[in-house]
Protein backbone atom coordinates (compact mmCIF):
# COMPACT_ATOMS: atom_id res chain seq x y z
CA UNK A 1 0.00 0.00 0.00
CA UNK A 2 1.36 3.43 -1.06
CA UNK A 3 -1.10 5.94 -1.15
CA UNK A 4 -0.70 9.73 -1.81
CA UNK A 5 -2.75 12.63 -0.95
CA UNK A 6 -3.00 16.36 -1.44
CA UNK A 7 -4.48 18.65 0.78
CA UNK A 8 -5.22 21.98 -0.72
CA UNK A 9 -7.20 25.41 -0.35
CA UNK A 10 -6.83 29.16 0.59
CA UNK A 11 -4.14 29.91 3.12
CA UNK A 12 -6.30 30.14 6.80
CA UNK A 13 -8.59 27.50 6.12
CA UNK A 14 -6.66 24.43 8.10
CA UNK A 15 -5.22 22.84 5.32
CA UNK A 16 -2.13 22.32 6.52
CA UNK A 17 -2.67 21.28 9.84
CA UNK A 18 -5.38 18.65 8.16
CA UNK A 19 -2.25 17.35 6.68
CA UNK A 20 -0.63 16.94 9.36
CA UNK A 21 -3.42 15.83 11.78
CA UNK A 22 -3.95 13.02 8.73
CA UNK A 23 -0.09 12.25 8.93
CA UNK A 24 0.62 11.51 13.03
CA UNK A 25 -2.45 9.40 13.04
CA UNK A 26 -0.97 7.46 10.42
CA UNK A 27 2.37 7.27 12.46
CA UNK A 28 0.91 6.23 15.17
CA UNK A 29 -0.74 3.55 13.86
CA UNK A 30 3.05 2.59 12.88
CA UNK A 31 2.66 3.23 9.48
CA UNK A 32 5.91 4.64 7.67
CA UNK A 33 4.62 8.62 6.72
CA UNK A 34 5.23 11.38 4.81
CA UNK A 35 4.02 15.01 5.28
CA UNK A 36 5.54 17.92 2.68
CA UNK A 37 4.08 21.57 3.15
CA UNK A 38 4.28 23.55 -0.13
CA UNK A 39 6.88 26.41 0.92
CA UNK A 40 6.94 28.04 -2.76
CA UNK A 41 5.89 31.85 -2.87
CA UNK A 42 3.19 31.78 -0.76
CA UNK A 43 1.28 34.53 -0.38
CA UNK A 44 -1.18 35.35 2.36
CA UNK A 45 -4.83 34.73 0.75
CA UNK A 46 -3.26 32.54 -1.60
CA UNK A 47 -2.80 28.88 -1.91
CA UNK A 48 -1.70 26.43 0.49
CA UNK A 49 -1.23 22.56 -0.24
CA UNK A 50 0.58 19.84 1.88
CA UNK A 51 1.39 15.98 0.22
CA UNK A 52 0.72 13.32 2.90
CA UNK A 53 2.12 9.83 1.89
CA UNK A 54 1.11 6.92 4.24
CA UNK A 55 2.25 3.67 3.41
CA UNK A 56 3.33 -0.28 5.08
CA UNK A 57 6.77 0.29 3.78
CA UNK A 58 9.61 2.60 3.71
CA UNK A 59 8.61 5.67 1.28
CA UNK A 60 11.36 6.56 -1.87
CA UNK A 61 9.89 10.14 -2.07
CA UNK A 62 7.07 12.45 -0.62
CA UNK A 63 6.47 13.88 -3.50
CA UNK A 64 3.12 13.23 -5.01
CA UNK A 65 3.31 13.82 -9.06
CA UNK A 66 -0.08 11.38 -9.67
CA UNK A 67 -1.71 11.28 -5.97
CA UNK A 68 -4.70 8.78 -5.20
CA UNK A 69 -6.95 11.65 -3.34
CA UNK A 70 -7.37 15.53 -3.28
CA UNK A 71 -8.62 17.43 -0.76
CA UNK A 72 -9.78 21.13 -2.50
CA UNK A 73 -11.00 23.62 -0.41
CA UNK A 74 -11.49 26.53 -2.28
CA UNK A 75 -11.72 26.86 -6.62
CA UNK A 76 -8.29 27.76 -7.06
CA UNK A 77 -6.87 24.23 -5.25
CA UNK A 78 -10.06 22.48 -7.52
CA UNK A 79 -8.83 23.45 -10.60
CA UNK A 80 -5.43 23.38 -9.89
CA UNK A 81 -5.23 19.86 -8.52
CA UNK A 82 -8.06 18.10 -10.27
CA UNK A 83 -5.51 17.69 -13.41
CA UNK A 84 -2.86 16.19 -11.87
CA UNK A 85 -4.86 13.59 -9.91
CA UNK A 86 -4.72 10.03 -11.02
CA UNK A 87 -7.30 8.44 -13.38
CA UNK A 88 -10.03 6.83 -11.42
CA UNK A 89 -9.03 9.03 -8.27
CA UNK A 90 -11.19 10.77 -5.57
CA UNK A 91 -11.78 14.15 -4.93
CA UNK A 92 -13.16 15.55 -1.92
CA UNK A 93 -13.96 19.25 -2.42
CA UNK A 94 -15.40 22.07 -0.04
CA UNK A 95 -19.11 21.91 -1.94
CA UNK A 96 -19.37 25.41 0.26
CA UNK A 97 -17.14 27.50 -2.13
CA UNK A 98 -15.89 24.71 -4.58
CA UNK A 99 -18.44 24.48 -8.59
CA UNK A 100 -17.52 21.26 -9.20
CA UNK A 101 -19.23 21.81 -13.07
CA UNK A 102 -15.89 21.76 -14.78
CA UNK A 103 -15.09 18.37 -13.54
CA UNK A 104 -13.00 15.85 -15.54
CA UNK A 105 -15.12 12.69 -16.27
CA UNK A 106 -12.92 10.07 -15.30
CA UNK A 107 -12.82 10.63 -12.09
CA UNK A 108 -15.05 10.45 -8.46
CA UNK A 109 -16.29 13.36 -6.67
CA UNK A 110 -17.56 13.60 -3.18
CA UNK A 111 -18.83 17.02 -2.47
CA UNK A 112 -18.72 18.07 1.38
CA UNK A 113 -20.37 21.37 2.60
CA UNK A 114 -17.69 22.02 5.73
CA UNK A 115 -18.84 25.42 6.30
CA UNK A 116 -22.69 24.67 6.71
CA UNK A 117 -21.54 21.53 8.62
CA UNK A 118 -18.87 23.31 11.24
CA UNK A 119 -21.65 26.30 11.14
CA UNK A 120 -24.07 23.72 12.98
CA UNK A 121 -21.50 23.25 15.10
CA UNK A 122 -21.10 27.05 16.04
CA UNK A 123 -17.60 27.18 14.85
CA UNK A 124 -16.65 27.53 11.25
CA UNK A 125 -12.74 27.14 12.12
CA UNK A 126 -13.49 23.45 12.31
CA UNK A 127 -14.46 23.43 8.48
CA UNK A 128 -10.97 21.39 8.00
CA UNK A 129 -11.93 18.98 10.58
CA UNK A 130 -15.15 18.31 9.56
CA UNK A 131 -13.68 17.79 5.92
CA UNK A 132 -10.93 15.17 7.52
CA UNK A 133 -13.55 13.41 9.10
CA UNK A 134 -15.35 12.74 5.56
CA UNK A 135 -12.11 12.17 3.88
CA UNK A 136 -11.47 9.63 6.11
CA UNK A 137 -14.64 7.79 5.97
CA UNK A 138 -14.17 7.82 2.23
CA UNK A 139 -11.01 6.46 1.89
CA UNK A 140 -10.30 4.36 5.72
CA UNK A 141 -6.56 5.15 5.05
CA UNK A 142 -6.23 5.39 8.76
CA UNK A 143 -8.80 3.87 11.50
CA UNK A 144 -11.41 6.55 12.67
CA UNK A 145 -11.76 5.08 15.77
CA UNK A 146 -7.88 5.09 16.41
CA UNK A 147 -8.18 9.08 15.99
CA UNK A 148 -10.94 9.58 17.88
CA UNK A 149 -9.12 7.66 20.93
CA UNK A 150 -6.06 9.38 20.35
CA UNK A 151 -7.21 12.87 19.40
CA UNK A 152 -5.63 14.59 22.42
CA UNK A 153 -1.97 13.31 21.69
CA UNK A 154 -2.70 13.57 17.73
CA UNK A 155 -3.38 17.20 17.74
CA UNK A 156 -0.56 18.03 20.50
CA UNK A 157 -0.91 20.41 23.67
CA UNK A 158 -1.99 23.58 22.08
CA UNK A 159 -4.97 22.33 21.26
CA UNK A 160 -6.00 20.72 24.44
CA UNK A 161 -9.02 23.14 25.34
CA UNK A 162 -10.40 22.40 21.74
CA UNK A 163 -10.91 18.38 22.01
CA UNK A 164 -14.50 17.89 22.17
CA UNK A 165 -15.17 20.38 19.37
CA UNK A 166 -12.76 18.81 17.19
CA UNK A 167 -14.14 15.17 17.86
CA UNK A 168 -17.96 16.77 17.20
CA UNK A 169 -15.98 17.89 13.36
CA UNK A 170 -14.84 14.75 12.73
CA UNK A 171 -17.93 13.69 13.50
CA UNK A 172 -19.62 15.06 12.02
CA UNK A 173 -17.92 15.00 8.33
CA UNK A 174 -17.69 10.91 8.84
CA UNK A 175 -21.49 10.78 9.50
CA UNK A 176 -22.18 13.13 6.55
CA UNK A 177 -20.98 10.44 4.16
CA UNK A 178 -23.11 7.49 3.43
CA UNK A 179 -21.49 4.10 3.89
CA UNK B 1 8.18 7.28 20.98
CA UNK B 2 8.34 8.77 17.49
CA UNK B 3 7.34 12.07 16.48
CA UNK B 4 6.36 13.70 13.44
CA UNK B 5 8.91 16.38 12.52
CA UNK B 6 10.39 18.44 9.74
CA UNK B 7 13.88 17.77 9.04
CA UNK B 8 15.05 21.33 10.17
CA UNK B 9 13.38 20.89 13.57
CA UNK B 10 14.76 17.27 14.25
CA UNK B 11 18.51 18.59 13.50
CA UNK B 12 17.85 21.11 16.20
CA UNK B 13 16.29 18.69 18.99
CA UNK B 14 19.23 16.17 18.04
CA UNK B 15 21.94 18.86 18.50
CA UNK B 16 20.17 20.21 21.87
CA UNK B 17 20.59 16.01 23.06
CA UNK B 18 24.22 15.41 21.58
CA UNK B 19 25.44 18.50 23.91
CA UNK B 20 25.41 21.26 21.56
CA UNK B 21 25.13 24.69 24.00
CA UNK B 22 25.58 27.30 21.54
CA UNK B 23 23.20 27.76 18.46
CA UNK B 24 24.11 30.99 16.03
CA UNK B 25 21.85 31.79 12.50
CA UNK B 26 20.56 33.76 10.06
CA UNK B 27 17.10 33.27 8.27
CA UNK B 28 16.60 31.38 4.90
CA UNK B 29 14.17 29.45 3.49
CA UNK B 30 14.35 26.17 3.47
CA UNK B 31 16.10 25.62 6.80
CA UNK B 32 14.03 28.91 8.74
CA UNK B 33 12.35 26.12 11.41
CA UNK B 34 16.19 25.00 12.49
CA UNK B 35 16.84 28.46 13.73
CA UNK B 36 12.92 29.07 14.97
CA UNK B 37 13.57 25.30 16.87
CA UNK B 38 16.58 26.68 18.18
CA UNK B 39 15.58 30.03 19.28
CA UNK B 40 12.46 28.28 21.30
CA UNK B 41 14.47 25.27 22.92
CA UNK B 42 18.00 26.85 22.92
CA UNK B 43 16.76 28.91 25.84
CA UNK B 44 14.86 26.07 27.63
CA UNK B 45 17.77 23.65 27.84
CA UNK B 46 20.79 26.51 28.82
CA UNK B 47 21.98 26.71 25.77
CA UNK B 48 22.97 30.17 23.83
CA UNK B 49 20.50 31.10 20.40
CA UNK B 50 21.65 33.70 18.70
CA UNK B 51 20.14 35.40 15.46
CA UNK B 52 22.96 36.73 13.90
CA UNK B 53 23.43 39.71 11.91
CA UNK B 54 24.76 37.95 8.97
CA UNK B 55 25.92 34.47 8.19
CA UNK B 56 29.59 35.80 8.46
CA UNK B 57 28.80 37.12 11.63
CA UNK B 58 26.73 33.25 12.70
CA UNK B 59 30.13 31.35 11.60
CA UNK B 60 32.55 33.90 13.45
CA UNK B 61 30.47 33.06 16.73
CA UNK B 62 31.12 29.69 16.10
CA UNK B 63 34.21 30.06 15.96
CA UNK B 64 34.34 31.72 19.50
CA UNK B 65 32.00 29.74 21.12
CA UNK B 66 34.64 26.45 19.64
CA UNK B 67 37.37 28.25 20.70
CA UNK B 68 36.11 28.69 24.20
CA UNK B 69 35.36 24.44 24.03
CA UNK B 70 31.20 24.43 23.45
CA UNK B 71 29.76 22.44 21.05
CA UNK B 72 28.60 24.90 18.32
CA UNK B 73 26.59 24.88 15.39
CA UNK B 74 25.15 26.73 12.83
CA UNK B 75 23.27 26.60 9.68
CA UNK B 76 22.02 28.08 6.45
CA UNK B 77 21.31 27.27 2.97
CA UNK B 78 23.48 27.49 -0.58
CA UNK B 79 23.89 31.40 -0.71
CA UNK B 80 24.04 31.75 3.01
CA UNK B 81 26.90 28.89 3.24
CA UNK B 82 28.35 30.59 0.59
CA UNK B 83 28.99 33.39 3.20
CA UNK B 84 30.09 31.17 5.20
CA UNK B 85 33.39 30.07 3.57
CA UNK B 86 35.73 32.34 4.89
CA UNK B 87 35.23 31.00 9.04
CA UNK B 88 35.14 27.24 7.82
CA UNK B 89 38.62 28.17 6.52
CA UNK B 90 39.79 29.15 9.85
CA UNK B 91 37.86 27.02 11.64
CA UNK B 92 39.97 24.40 9.39
CA UNK B 93 42.97 26.15 10.03
CA UNK B 94 43.06 26.95 13.95
CA UNK B 95 41.80 23.32 14.07
CA UNK B 96 38.50 23.90 15.74
CA UNK B 97 35.32 21.55 15.64
CA UNK B 98 32.13 23.00 14.40
CA UNK B 99 28.96 21.48 12.70
CA UNK B 100 27.55 23.40 9.69
CA UNK B 101 24.21 22.41 8.31
CA UNK B 102 23.34 22.99 5.09
CA UNK B 103 19.78 22.94 3.12
CA UNK B 104 20.81 23.29 -0.02
CA UNK B 105 18.87 25.24 -2.36
CA UNK B 106 18.52 25.61 -6.03
CA UNK B 107 21.29 27.57 -7.43
CA UNK B 108 23.89 29.40 -8.43
CA UNK B 109 23.24 33.01 -7.41
CA UNK B 110 19.92 33.38 -5.17
CA UNK B 111 18.55 30.48 -7.06
CA UNK B 112 15.29 29.48 -5.74
CA UNK B 113 14.00 27.85 -2.48
CA UNK B 114 13.44 23.77 -4.03
CA UNK B 115 15.61 21.09 -2.79
CA UNK B 116 18.86 20.35 -4.95
CA UNK B 117 22.46 19.02 -4.43
CA UNK B 118 24.50 21.57 -6.15
CA UNK B 119 26.90 22.47 -3.25
CA UNK B 120 28.64 18.92 -3.49
CA UNK B 121 31.45 20.68 -5.28
CA UNK B 122 31.69 23.19 -2.15
CA UNK B 123 30.97 20.93 0.31
CA UNK B 124 33.47 18.33 -0.38
CA UNK B 125 36.72 20.25 -1.81
CA UNK B 126 36.44 22.32 1.41
CA UNK B 127 34.94 25.66 0.37
CA UNK B 128 37.16 28.11 1.09
CA UNK B 129 40.55 29.07 0.58
CA UNK B 130 43.18 26.94 1.35
CA UNK B 131 44.14 23.52 1.81
CA UNK B 132 41.47 22.01 3.74
CA UNK B 133 38.62 19.74 3.93
CA UNK B 134 35.47 19.18 5.82
CA UNK B 135 33.84 16.45 6.87
CA UNK B 136 30.99 15.96 4.69
CA UNK B 137 27.88 13.78 6.02
CA UNK B 138 24.66 13.11 3.80
CA UNK B 139 21.75 11.47 5.46
CA UNK B 140 18.45 10.38 3.14
CA UNK B 141 15.55 10.90 5.82
CA UNK B 142 14.34 13.04 8.89
CA UNK B 143 15.54 9.59 10.88
CA UNK B 144 18.96 9.42 9.63
CA UNK B 145 19.17 13.67 10.15
CA UNK B 146 18.58 13.34 13.56
CA UNK B 147 20.86 10.16 13.77
CA UNK B 148 24.15 11.90 12.21
CA UNK B 149 23.87 14.76 14.11
CA UNK B 150 25.96 13.30 17.32
CA UNK B 151 28.20 11.71 15.14
CA UNK B 152 28.70 14.85 13.43
CA UNK B 153 29.62 16.58 16.70
CA UNK B 154 32.05 13.76 17.48
CA UNK B 155 33.92 13.37 14.40
CA UNK B 156 34.29 17.25 15.07
CA UNK B 157 35.67 16.72 18.55
CA UNK B 158 37.43 14.22 17.32
CA UNK B 159 39.55 15.93 14.69
CA UNK B 160 39.26 19.16 15.74
CA UNK B 161 37.65 19.70 12.14
CA UNK B 162 34.93 21.20 10.39
CA UNK B 163 31.81 18.93 9.77
CA UNK B 164 29.14 19.76 6.92
CA UNK B 165 25.83 18.01 7.16
CA UNK B 166 24.92 18.51 3.61
CA UNK B 167 20.63 18.40 3.53
CA UNK B 168 18.42 19.40 0.85
CA UNK B 169 15.51 21.80 0.91
CA UNK B 170 13.25 18.28 0.82
CA UNK B 171 15.14 17.40 3.75
CA UNK B 172 14.75 20.18 6.04
CA UNK B 173 11.10 20.61 5.26
CA UNK B 174 9.49 17.37 4.92
CA UNK B 175 7.91 15.56 7.93
CA UNK B 176 8.53 12.27 9.33
CA UNK B 177 8.24 10.14 12.10
CA UNK B 178 11.35 10.65 14.64
CA UNK B 179 12.78 8.45 17.58
CA UNK B 180 14.67 10.67 20.08
CA UNK B 181 15.64 8.23 22.83
CA UNK B 182 18.98 7.09 21.46
CA UNK B 183 19.79 10.29 20.82
CA UNK B 184 22.98 11.28 23.25
CA UNK B 185 26.56 12.80 23.99
CA UNK B 186 28.63 10.00 23.97
CA UNK B 187 31.98 11.41 25.77
CA UNK B 188 33.35 14.31 26.48
CA UNK B 189 36.67 15.16 24.62
CA UNK B 190 39.80 16.22 26.11
CA UNK B 191 40.39 19.64 25.12
CA UNK B 192 43.69 21.17 25.74
CA UNK B 193 43.63 23.84 23.14
CA UNK B 194 40.41 25.73 24.78
CA UNK B 195 40.85 29.49 25.93
CA UNK B 196 39.72 29.68 29.19
CA UNK B 197 42.09 32.40 30.50
CA UNK B 198 45.48 31.23 31.80
CA UNK B 199 45.24 31.22 35.24
CA UNK B 200 47.85 28.81 36.53
CA UNK B 201 49.02 27.25 33.42
CA UNK B 202 51.35 28.58 30.69
CA UNK B 203 49.19 30.62 27.80
CA UNK B 204 47.70 28.90 24.85
CA UNK B 205 47.27 30.65 21.35
CA UNK B 206 45.20 29.56 18.59
CA UNK B 207 45.87 31.37 15.23
CA UNK B 208 45.83 30.86 11.26
CA UNK B 209 48.60 33.85 10.41
CA UNK B 210 51.60 31.87 10.06
CA UNK B 211 53.83 34.33 8.32
CA UNK B 212 57.16 31.82 9.10
CA UNK B 213 56.54 29.70 5.07
CA UNK B 214 58.88 26.84 7.09
CA UNK B 215 55.55 26.79 10.08
CA UNK B 216 53.26 27.34 7.38
CA UNK B 217 54.53 23.99 5.31
CA UNK B 218 54.35 22.28 8.39
CA UNK B 219 51.22 23.30 9.36
CA UNK B 220 49.60 21.73 5.81
CA UNK B 221 51.14 18.85 6.07
CA UNK B 222 49.97 18.46 9.72
CA UNK B 223 46.42 18.96 8.60
CA UNK B 224 47.38 16.77 5.88
CA UNK B 225 48.27 13.70 7.78
CA UNK B 226 44.72 14.05 10.19
CA UNK B 227 42.74 14.11 6.39
CA UNK B 228 44.53 10.52 5.82
CA UNK B 229 43.42 10.07 8.95
CA UNK B 230 39.68 10.76 8.36
CA UNK B 231 40.04 8.66 5.05
CA UNK B 232 41.44 5.73 6.57
CA UNK B 233 38.94 5.75 9.27
CA UNK B 234 35.56 7.71 8.67
CA UNK B 235 34.40 6.07 5.06
CA UNK B 236 30.22 5.85 5.68
CA UNK B 237 28.19 4.24 2.89
CA UNK B 238 25.56 2.27 3.01
CA UNK B 239 24.33 -0.56 -0.06
CA UNK B 240 20.91 -1.91 -1.31
CA UNK B 241 20.89 -4.81 -3.35
CA UNK B 242 24.35 -4.90 -4.81
CA UNK B 243 25.14 -8.38 -4.42
CA UNK B 244 23.56 -9.86 -7.16
CA UNK B 245 23.23 -6.65 -9.43
CA UNK B 246 24.61 -6.07 -12.86
CA UNK B 247 24.04 -2.32 -12.67
CA UNK B 248 24.85 0.20 -9.60
CA UNK B 249 23.10 3.25 -9.03
CA UNK B 250 25.11 5.96 -7.19
CA UNK B 251 23.35 8.57 -5.50
CA UNK B 252 23.34 10.66 -2.26
CA UNK B 253 20.83 11.82 -0.10
CA UNK B 254 17.39 12.37 -1.11
CA UNK B 255 18.12 11.33 -4.77
CA UNK B 256 19.62 8.12 -3.06
CA UNK B 257 15.73 7.45 -1.41
CA UNK B 258 14.23 8.27 -4.89
CA UNK B 259 16.59 5.37 -6.78
CA UNK B 260 16.00 3.21 -4.34
CA UNK B 261 12.35 3.63 -5.08
CA UNK B 262 13.15 3.41 -8.51
CA UNK B 263 14.99 -0.14 -7.93
CA UNK B 264 12.44 -1.18 -6.35
CA UNK B 265 10.23 -1.01 -9.34
CA UNK B 266 13.04 -2.30 -11.82
CA UNK B 267 13.49 -5.19 -9.63
CA UNK B 268 9.77 -6.37 -10.11
CA UNK B 269 10.77 -6.10 -14.05
CA UNK B 270 13.96 -8.44 -13.28
CA UNK B 271 16.22 -5.63 -13.71
CA UNK B 272 19.38 -6.78 -11.51
CA UNK B 273 19.85 -3.21 -9.91
CA UNK B 274 21.83 -2.13 -7.11
CA UNK B 275 22.62 1.29 -5.28
CA UNK B 276 25.17 2.63 -3.21
CA UNK B 277 24.60 5.51 -0.91
CA UNK B 278 27.77 7.26 0.29
CA UNK B 279 26.68 8.79 3.45
CA UNK B 280 30.08 10.25 3.51
CA UNK B 281 30.58 13.03 0.76
CA UNK B 282 34.05 13.79 2.16
CA UNK B 283 36.25 11.06 2.81
CA UNK B 284 34.39 9.28 -0.27
CA UNK B 285 33.90 5.92 -0.62
CA UNK B 286 36.42 5.36 -3.93
CA UNK B 287 37.81 1.61 -2.60
CA UNK B 288 34.72 0.54 -2.27
CA UNK B 289 33.31 1.72 -5.71
CA UNK B 290 36.40 0.57 -7.23
CA UNK B 291 35.71 -3.36 -5.40
CA UNK B 292 32.09 -3.27 -7.51
CA UNK B 293 33.98 -2.36 -10.29
CA UNK B 294 35.39 -6.04 -10.16
CA UNK B 295 31.93 -7.71 -11.16
CA UNK B 296 29.93 -4.55 -12.07
CA UNK B 297 30.53 -3.13 -15.24
CA UNK B 298 27.42 -0.30 -15.37
CA UNK B 299 27.37 2.39 -13.35
CA UNK B 300 24.37 4.38 -13.02
CA UNK B 301 25.15 8.08 -11.45
CA UNK B 302 21.61 10.34 -10.19
CA UNK B 303 22.54 13.55 -8.97
CA UNK B 304 20.46 16.94 -8.21
CA UNK B 305 22.69 18.93 -10.10
CA UNK B 306 24.66 19.04 -13.48
CA UNK B 307 27.11 16.28 -11.94
CA UNK B 308 29.72 16.75 -9.15
CA UNK B 309 29.62 13.26 -7.30
CA UNK B 310 29.71 11.77 -10.51
CA UNK B 311 33.37 13.11 -11.02
CA UNK B 312 34.40 11.19 -7.41
CA UNK B 313 32.75 8.13 -9.52
CA UNK B 314 34.99 8.46 -12.17
CA UNK B 315 37.95 8.61 -9.47
CA UNK B 316 36.87 5.72 -8.16
CA UNK B 317 36.83 3.61 -11.11
CA UNK B 318 39.74 4.75 -12.16
CA UNK B 319 38.70 3.92 -16.16
CA UNK B 320 37.28 0.32 -15.51
CA UNK B 321 33.16 0.04 -16.22
CA UNK B 322 31.00 2.63 -17.88
CA UNK B 323 29.32 5.44 -15.83
CA UNK B 324 26.39 7.16 -17.50
CA UNK B 325 24.32 9.99 -15.37
CA UNK B 326 21.65 11.40 -15.15
CA UNK B 327 21.10 14.74 -13.75
CA UNK B 328 18.19 17.26 -12.65
CA UNK B 329 19.28 20.77 -11.40
CA UNK B 330 17.65 23.60 -10.31
CA UNK B 331 15.43 22.68 -7.94
CA UNK B 332 13.27 19.75 -9.80
CA UNK B 333 12.50 16.56 -7.61
CA UNK B 334 12.23 13.96 -10.29
CA UNK B 335 9.94 10.91 -9.19
CA UNK B 336 10.82 6.97 -8.87
CA UNK B 337 8.69 6.23 -11.69
CA UNK B 338 10.74 9.02 -14.24
CA UNK B 339 14.16 7.38 -12.79
CA UNK B 340 13.02 3.70 -13.00
CA UNK B 341 12.04 4.78 -16.92
CA UNK B 342 15.91 6.16 -17.53
CA UNK B 343 17.72 3.18 -15.72
CA UNK B 344 15.94 0.56 -17.58
CA UNK B 345 16.43 2.71 -21.18
CA UNK B 346 19.96 2.49 -20.30
CA UNK B 347 19.80 -0.99 -18.76
CA UNK B 348 18.42 -2.69 -22.30
CA UNK B 349 21.09 -0.22 -23.94
CA UNK B 350 24.21 -1.58 -22.40
CA UNK B 351 22.72 -5.04 -22.64
CA UNK B 352 22.55 -5.00 -26.35
CA UNK B 353 25.96 -3.92 -27.19
CA UNK B 354 27.28 -6.75 -24.66
CA UNK B 355 25.61 -9.35 -26.74
CA UNK B 356 26.76 -7.61 -29.77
Amino acid sequence: MLIKTIFSGFGGQGVLSMGYTLANTAMHEGKYVTYLPSYGVEVRGGTANCTVVISDEEIASPVASEPEFVVAMNQLSFVRFQSILQSGGLLLVNSSLVNTSSARGDIEIISVPTSELAEKLGQIKVANMVMLGAFIKATSIVSFDFLIDHLAEILGEGKSKLIQLNKDALETGYNFIKE
Amino acid sequence: MKRLMSGNAAVGEAAILSGCTCYFGYPITPQNELTEYMAKRMPESGGIFIQAESEIAAINMVLGASVAGARAMTSSSSPGISLKQEGISYLAADELPAVIVNMVRGGPGMGNISPAQSDYMQATRGGGHGDYKTIVLAPSSVQELADIVPVAFDLADMYRNPVIILGDGMLGQMMEPVEFEHIKKTKDYPKDYILTGAENRPSRMVRSLLFDTKEEEEHNWKLFRKFQRIENNEIRYETYLVEDAELVVIAYGIAARIAKGAIKRLRQESIKAGLLRPITLWPFPYKQIRELAKTINDFFVFEMSTGQMVEDVKLSLEGRGHISFYGRPGGVIPTPIEIARIISRHYYKSQKVRKS
